[in-house]
């Protein structure tokens, strides 16, 4: 089998995206051998190549695969549900609709005394995401409300960079297949809404240093 | 004596008693004797510790008949149901792997979750990914990098943080310096190591500009409970003493379609992969929107692990 896979050792430079992505950003030094030089003009060639023929257009890039479309659309990530604090959920049990609600901006002293509030906060206050008049709903800026599985749709509001690299994968954990099947999570299983900056974690132990030899008197050295 | 001679292990040894000993009947029995002292002698021989040692290309039920053997081995000595795959490469695949150097904070569980599902030795502990410490004043300067920091919470203030594996090049270093050819670059673009044809020489260590690659220096010790039973030949099996193991891409799982251990396990979203050639890809995606580069552009080794900024 050694010796049946061997003879799989690529020519270098054959049409490989990656390669020509990054070889045409090259580095100036290295356009010093004739060699660099030589693939700098390959890459160059292939990356005009692309640029002239087959490129398709972002939108058409980014709307495949399985991920949503735009903020505004209704199309839906498969996610696991919203990782709520235990008992909290769903919020009308205690909100009641018919209860007045106040809307300015206060310390809370009877209920959610733990919430830290901690993204932009002298411009935000609860109700401009959580829904006054359904506690067991978020509402975007334009008004339509939202279930709280389909909250980074709220995040993306803002954050629109940001979600449009999640949609791609590129933002965020992913597990399951690169080729197949992958499992999103929401904006909120990894930040806290409230305070969204990633708190700092413990490390993993660190490696252990190699361990010196000590010589075992052999040899003519002192 | 009239024995037929053709058969060697089946001549008699001449009787002293005789007298007449004849030429044929002498060299029949020396060839019986050396025969039966070689079987004696490699008392675990079996078929595939015969035809390795042969320069030719096993047929399918060769490699089949090999891989239970192996299987048969392993689960025997690990005490529990062990499968060796030899998935090859997809046609149509290249992999690629980009790294978010923006988010990284140097927690080491992509170090920790590659060492469970690579079988990797515990003690001498080998870890095939090397989180290096970078301070932020001095940008990526490999002089003042620190792989041993301690810290009660990381990210530090004032550093960042570069993990280093196998970076999968194209004109790879380690395969042109390997004498036996021992490790190749495969279809796919996996660099793989046959361990049974390493012999230990390390020159592909000293070749690697990015310190990828390990020794076994004593005989690995993985305890049984636990060993990840789901195997590679070219990757997470068992390795011996005295060869060289380095990052596969979980060859195992990328192969059957899944992502890498240390992919899933980041618990920051640093970590990307998938393939190349597939225009919708997130490696695409990361290549064509985001400020891209590789470790050491200068030395031309073409990797397959990018950096990035997400930011």
């Amino acid at each position: 089998m050694g010796s049946g896979t061997r003879d799989a050792i690529r020519a270098p430079g054959a049409g490989d995206p990656g390669d020509a992505i990054v070889q045409s950003r090259c580095d100036p030094r290295a356009a010093k051998s004739a060699r660099n030089a030589v693939l700098l003009l390959l890459a160059l060639a292939l990356v005009l190549a692309l640029a002239s023929c087959s490129r398709a257009p972002a939108e058409e890039l980014f709307a495949a695969g399985g991920v949503p479309e735009a903020p505004g659309s209704t199309l839906q990530v498969n996610v696991p549900p919203p990782p709520f604090s235990d008992g909290v959920f769903p919020c009308s049990s205690c909100h009641e609709p018919e209860l007045k609600f106040n809307s300015k901006q206060r310390k809370l002293k009877i209920a959610h005394q733990e919430v830290e509030l901690k993204h932009g906060t002298e411009a935000r206050w609860c109700l401009d995401c959580h829904d006054a008049a359904d506690r067991d709903q978020l509402h975007l800026a334009n008004g339509e409300k939202i279930p709280f599985e389909e909250s980074y749709r709220l995040c993306g509001q803002c954050h629109g960079e940001k979600f449009r690299d999640w949609r791609a994968g590129v933002h965020g954990r992913r597990t399951g297949n690169w080729d197949g099947e992958k499992q999103y999570l929401l904006c909120v299983h990894c930040h806290n809404s409230h305070a969204p900056r990633f708190a700092p974690i413990k490390p993993e132990s660190a490696p252990v240093p190699p361990r010196r030899t000590e010589p075992t008197g052999g040899g003519t050295s002192k | 004596m009239n024995r037929e001679a053709s058969d060697g292990t089946a001549c008699a040894p001449p009787s002293v008693g005789e007298g007449t000993l004849s030429r044929r009947d002498f060299l029949c029995a020396v060839v019986g004797c050396a025969a039966a002292a070689t079987l004696a002698g490699c008392s675990e021989f079996t078929h595939t510790s015969f035809f390795r040692k042969h320069l030719r290309e096993l047929s399918k039920e060769e490699i089949a008949r090999m891989l239970a053997e192996l299987e048969k081995e392993l689960s025997e000595q690990y005490g529990k149901p062990v499968t060796v795959g030899i998935d090859a490469a997809r046609p149509g695949v290249q992999f690629a792997y980009a790294l978010d150097l923006s988010r990284c904070v140097g927690c080491r569980r992509c170090v920790k979750a590659c060492v469970n599902e690579n079988n990797q030795g515990r003690d001498p502990a080998i870890e095939w990914i090397r989180v290096l410490e970078m301070d932020k004043d001095k940008g990526i300067d490999f002089e003042h990098a620190n792989p041993y920091y301690e810290a009660e919470q990381v990210p530090r203030p004032g550093h960042f943080y570069m993990p280093v594996a196998c970076h999968h090049c194209r004109d790879a270093p380690c395969v042109k310096s390997c004498p036996t050819g021992a490790t190749w670059s495969d279809k796919d673009g996996i660099v793989v190591i046959d361990y049974d044809w390493c012999i230990g020489c390390r020159c592909c260590m000293a070749a690697c500009p990015y310190g990828a690659r390990r020794f076994n220096w004593t005989e690995p010790k993985v305890p049984a409970e636990e060993v990840n039973p789901q195997m590679h030949y070219l990757g997470n099996r068992p390795r011996p003493k005295g060869v060289v193991e380095k990052c596969t891409f979980c060859v195992h799982r990328v192969r059957a379609g899944r992502y890498p251990a240390c992919v899933e396990v980041c618990p920051v979203g640093a970590r990307k992969f998938g393939n190349l050639n597939d225009p919708n890809g997130e490696i695409r995606y990361v290549l064509e929107n985001k400020r891209v580069f590789v470790l050491k552009n200068e030395l031309s080794t073409r990797p397959r692990f990018y950096y990035f900024y997400g930011i």
